[in-house]
């Protein structure tokens, strides 16, 4: 086997509280259907016939009685759950399910829409014996006016500065602007090996990972890591130019090394050094090829951590962790308007470029336009909703006017009301910080 | 319509004959319309009974005028010859004419002797080739292609502007699915891209940004990962050069040997070698399969099917795997020490020494060459679009050898002070000729006009059965977008598929005749080119 599917359905949506309060990130619906069913579906269309899906209780529940779930996914889910309560990153998951891993792993997370060729990936992967090739892509300025948000909302997320080389492939530094607090500083080892690098900062990461298993097995001891994104790749990215990684050490060497330093790096170089058989090695000295000219050292300088990056020029790819990405997405997977089973739309309504869920009850008069209707929702008469999300089992009381509003789940309005960009929750979830 | 046309052929036989025997010459088109009796009365011949013979013969004796035999004897069949008029024997078998035809002239005897002998041939169970040229005794290279017809035909890989060739292949790439697995896991067929110079439109040509890995599934189950790795790596050109690709081959092979496990009721040694066939064509659509390797994989396959069937599996694999290993320490690593070895006797003090390309045997020569304190300097020619004289100078400079970079455009400006000329090969041909990268032909042809001595280096492994004269029938077509180039940020060809009348041509190799090449070092020793085929004899002997 060569490689083995993780999907990573356990976040919380910590960007979308308002949404992801009641409904859990991976079943909130898009487009009628929940967002883990998009990373499931690409998986499932370039070839994987088995996934282990890392997530919590609840929604291992939740996905069992839905139905689009149950029907639509033809693989086999390994669901492994983790406890809610303890705070587990990415990497600790990982860690956690390290018996289950006999492969090189492709790591996905549950809330990547896209419709990239994932062979491109793969084979960075694959063609240049890589540790890590991950897929970036051009960020898209999100147009539609999100609700509860008082005018144009200057993205306070940090910029991640990203640094390639000329064929943009090989991946050279990676950095949030968080943890650069004096500027940018290039180490230089790798201006000397690259000395031409391109950096980018307008780059959304697909966090969607091929990692080898020696990583897995290098996550085992190093408990200290524990987010994939935030830890490791950058760690990843450093480590390909460190001294230790580049120096043609012999096992030996690297033994005593690891004895005398008591750095839980220096595994990282036992499992990757071992890797490299001789002939393999053979093969490359033999072979007239080189990635980069100009200098005297041989095929990838002689390193063997290698990290690649797909960037996306065009295509899809989006993640959604926030209201914005959420709402842009339904707005793109549902081209027009996708009503739901289960409904019931009465006469003289008029539903435009909107998505609304199973199960939901629509009075006449009513007009929906670019909004987002989730499940079991009712809506009476004569309401005008417009630019709004409606979550699951809301009722909208009759004559309301709601432009640009975020209704909680299970949320009245009550009749008549006039609400504009406003977020009307229950009072519980406003406790909770 | 069959009459008239008899009876017009006849009233031109008569002419023809006539004229025969006036002992004048026969204008083209009388020798046209004899040339096209003649088949025609073949075909005729091919239909008919004994009986008919017999019966026309017998009608022919009747015949009234000795003119109208001839004119039976050469019917123009236009329509099947099925008709009685047609019947009338054109039996030139049977036809000793009487003897009161002393009109019958040598020709005429000659042309019913080859009628004959036309017909006897037709008549035995060879196939016809197709369309194209009959190839002169060349084995394809590929192993598991077609067995040996009667008449030799064109190997398949060269017959890509054959639409029915390439129906076939499709067709056979599908039947070669695992065994044991319900649903047809097919080996992707790779799409020809861009439009192909005419004269090379029987090869194939791929893009690179087109891998045979877009129509897999990811997790590759169908073919072992090692193998899909090592197809990308040829296709991407990472691998490259024929003992590099070798190499890497033989590892992916061990390892493919090592996570093998017999299925039950299955015997290893057929089993092993079925299951290597659709790797086999794998690697064949990510890039043609090189001679080294195919004489490695026959090498391989022989060795699994000489695997006696009371050996256990776990001893069977390991002494593949030795085999292996004993292969590539014994022919490539041994033989390019041997031929360091011959090569460097060659190599005097003060030589000015002239490569092409990035050969690693030449490279391992000079290197050889330099430790053992030989005072040489070295002129590294170099051609677009692969440039690969940029890595053989990288590696020929780490070792402290002095060395000229030159494109080959200014070959002839370099050779006047060149004293020797030393040469890789990618394969030796059976009749002498050396099969290289596109342009050592060049470098041979000026070199021997310079009275240079071209010297070849190359292993034994690499020498192969196969005959070529020409670098236009069996070769391999780059991706022609390689020839773009980017200069102050504007490409020049970029559009060049809309352009009608435009083709680009990135040709891998081309052949050079053993006139131009001197010398043959080979881990036999040293031999002039022309041996090359009592080298392959002897090879043959001992296996």
């Amino acid at each position: 086997m060569e490689l083995q599917a993780v999907l990573m359905a356990a976040g919380g949506g910590s960007r979308m509280m308002d949404l992801t309060y009641n409904t859990p990130k991976p079943m909130l619906p898009v487009g009628n259907k929940p967002l883990m069913w998009y990373p499931l579906n690409l998986l499932e269309r370039v070839g994987f016939e088995e996934v282990i899906v890392i997530t919590t209780k609840e929604v291992q529940k939740m996905m069992s009685t839905d139905p689009k779930m149950k029907l639509e996914v033809k693989m086999k889910l390994d669901v492994v759950c983790i406890p809610e309560d303890t705070d587990m990153g990415t990497a600790d998951a990982l860690r956690h399910i390290q018996q289950k891993i006999k492969t090189d792993i492709l790591v996905m997370s549950c809330d990547l829409i896209t419709d990239a060729a994932l062979h491109e990936v793969v084979d960075l992967f694959r063609a240049h014996n890589a540790t890590l090739a991950m897929m970036m892509s051009k960020a898209h300025e999100f147009t539609e006016t999100v609700p509860g948000q008082k005018g144009k909302k200057k993205t306070a997320e940090q910029r991640d500065f990203v640094g390639v080389d000329e064929s943009g492939k090989r991946l050279l530094f990676m950095a949030n602007e968080a943890d650069l607090e004096e500027g940018l500083s290039i180490r230089k080892s790798i201006m000397r090996k690259h000395p031409r690098m391109h950096i980018k900062t307008g780059l959304v990461d697909a966090h969607l990972y091929c990692l080898k298993k020696s990583v897995v097995d290098f996550l085992a001891e190093n408990k200290s890591i524990s987010s994939i994104r935030g830890e490791l790749v950058p760690y990843l990215v450093r480590k390909q130019f460190s001294k230790a990684a580049n120096s043609q050490t012999t096992k030996d060497e690297a033994d005593e090394q690891s004895q005398k330093q008591k750095d839980g790096n220096v595994n990282l170089d036992l499992h990757i050094l071992s890797r490299d058989e001789p002939l393999l090695q053979l093969a490359q000295a033999y072979s007239c090829w080189n990635d980069h000219r100009g200098d005297m050292s041989d095929a990838y300088h002689g390193g063997t951590l290698r990290c690649y990056v797909h960037i996306m020029e065009q295509g899809l790819c989006y993640r959604v962790n926030t209201l914005a990405a959420y709402i842009e997405a339904n707005r793109l997977i549902g081209s027009d308007s996708i009503i739901g089973a289960g409904g019931q739309i009465a006469e003289k309504t008029s539903i435009k470029r909107s998505t609304i869920g199973n199960s939901v009850t629509v009075k006449e008069k009513v007009k929906v336009t670019n909004s987002i209707v989730m499940h079991g929702v009712t809506i009476e008469e004569g309401c005008n909703i417009q630019g709004s999300v409606i979550c699951s089992n809301a009722v909208v009381g009759r004559g309301a006017d709601l432009k640009y509003c975020l209704v909680g789940n299970g949320q009245r309005i009550e009749p008549e009301a006039e609400r504009t960009n406003e977020v009307i929750v229950g009072s519980d979830q406003l406790m909770e910080i | 319509m069959a009459d008239s046309g008899v009876t017009d052929g006849a009233e031109k036989k008569e002419d023809i004959t006539r004229v025969k025997n006036e002992g004048k010459e026969l204008s083209k088109e009388e020798k046209q319309r004899l040339r096209k009796e003649k088949k025609s009365q073949k075909k005729n011949k091919e239909k008919k009974d004994e009986q008919d013979a017999l019966a026309s013969e017998r009608e022919k004796n009747c015949a009234p005028s000795t003119l109208s035999q001839p004119a039976a004897h050469k019917e123009p069949a236009a329509s099947p010859p099925v008709q009685a008029a047609v019947s009338e024997p054109p039996a030139p078998a049977a036809g000793a004419p009487p003897a009161d035809k002393p009109a019958k002239s040598k020709a005429e005897l000659k042309a019913e002797r080859r009628a004959r002998q036309e017909a006897e041939r037709a008549s035995k169970p060879g196939k016809k080739g197709d369309p194209g040229p009959q190839s002169t005794a060349g084995k394809p290279k590929a192993p598991p292609s077609e067995l040996q017809p009667v008449v030799k035909r064109l190997p398949e890989h060269v017959q890509v502007d054959n639409p029915e060739v390439l129906k076939k292949l499709a067709k056979k790439l599908e039947r070669q699915q695992t065994p044991g697995r319900g649903a047809a896991l097919k080996i992707p067929l790779r799409s020809d891209y861009g439009y192909k110079v005419s004269l090379f439109s029987h090869l194939h040509q791929y893009s690179r940004k087109a891998p045979l890995t877009q129509q897999l599934s990811i997790p590759s189950t169908v073919i072992h990962p090692v193998i899909v790795r090592l197809g990308l790596q040829y296709s991407q050109g990472i691998v490259a050069g024929s003992n590099a690709r070798s190499v890497a081959l033989l590892h992916a092979f061990k390892q493919v040997i090592r996570d093998y496990v017999t299925p039950p009721n299955e015997e290893l040694s057929r089993d092993m070698v079925n299951k290597l066939k659709p790797y086999i064509s794998f690697l064949n659509q990510c890039r043609p399969l090189s001679a080294s390797m195919g004489n490695a994989i026959k090498y391989i396959k022989k060795e699994i099917s000489n695997i006696p069937s009371q050996c256990k599996e776990e001893e069977a694999k390991t002494k593949l795997q030795d085999c292996i290993d004993r292969y590539i320490r014994e022919k490539i690593v041994l033989a390019a020490s041997a031929i360091s070895k011959y090569a460097i006797e060659k190599i005097s003090d003060g030589d000015v020494i002239l490569v092409y390309g990035c050969s690693s045997l030449v490279n391992h020569i000079l290197c050889e060459a330099s430790e053992k304190h030989r005072k040489f300097r070295v002129i590294v020619v170099d051609s677009r679009p692969r440039l690969e004289g940029r890595e053989a100078l990288r590696r020929l400079v780490k070792h402290g050898i002095s060395c000229t970079y030159v494109l080959i455009s200014a070959l002839s400006y370099v050779l006047p002070e060149v004293s020797k000329v030393f040469l890789g090969a990618h394969a030796l041909l059976a009749n002498g000729y050396v099969m290289s990268r596109v342009g050592t032909s060049q470098i041979a042809l000026v070199a021997k006009a310079f009275n240079v001595p071209v010297l070849v280096c190359c292993e034994t492994y690499k020498f192969c059965e196969r005959v070529q004269t020409d670098s236009f029938v069996s070769n391999e077509l780059d991706d022609p977008d390689d020839l773009m180039v980017t200069r102050k940020g504007k490409t020049q060809l970029e559009g060049w598929q809309q352009v009608s009348q435009l083709g680009l041509l990135n040709l891998v190799y081309d052949v050079t005749p053993p006139d131009f090449v001197d010398l043959v070092i080979t881990d036999l020793g040293m031999i002039p080119c022309t041996s090359v085929p009592v080298v392959l004899r002897v090879k043959n002997v001992d296996q």
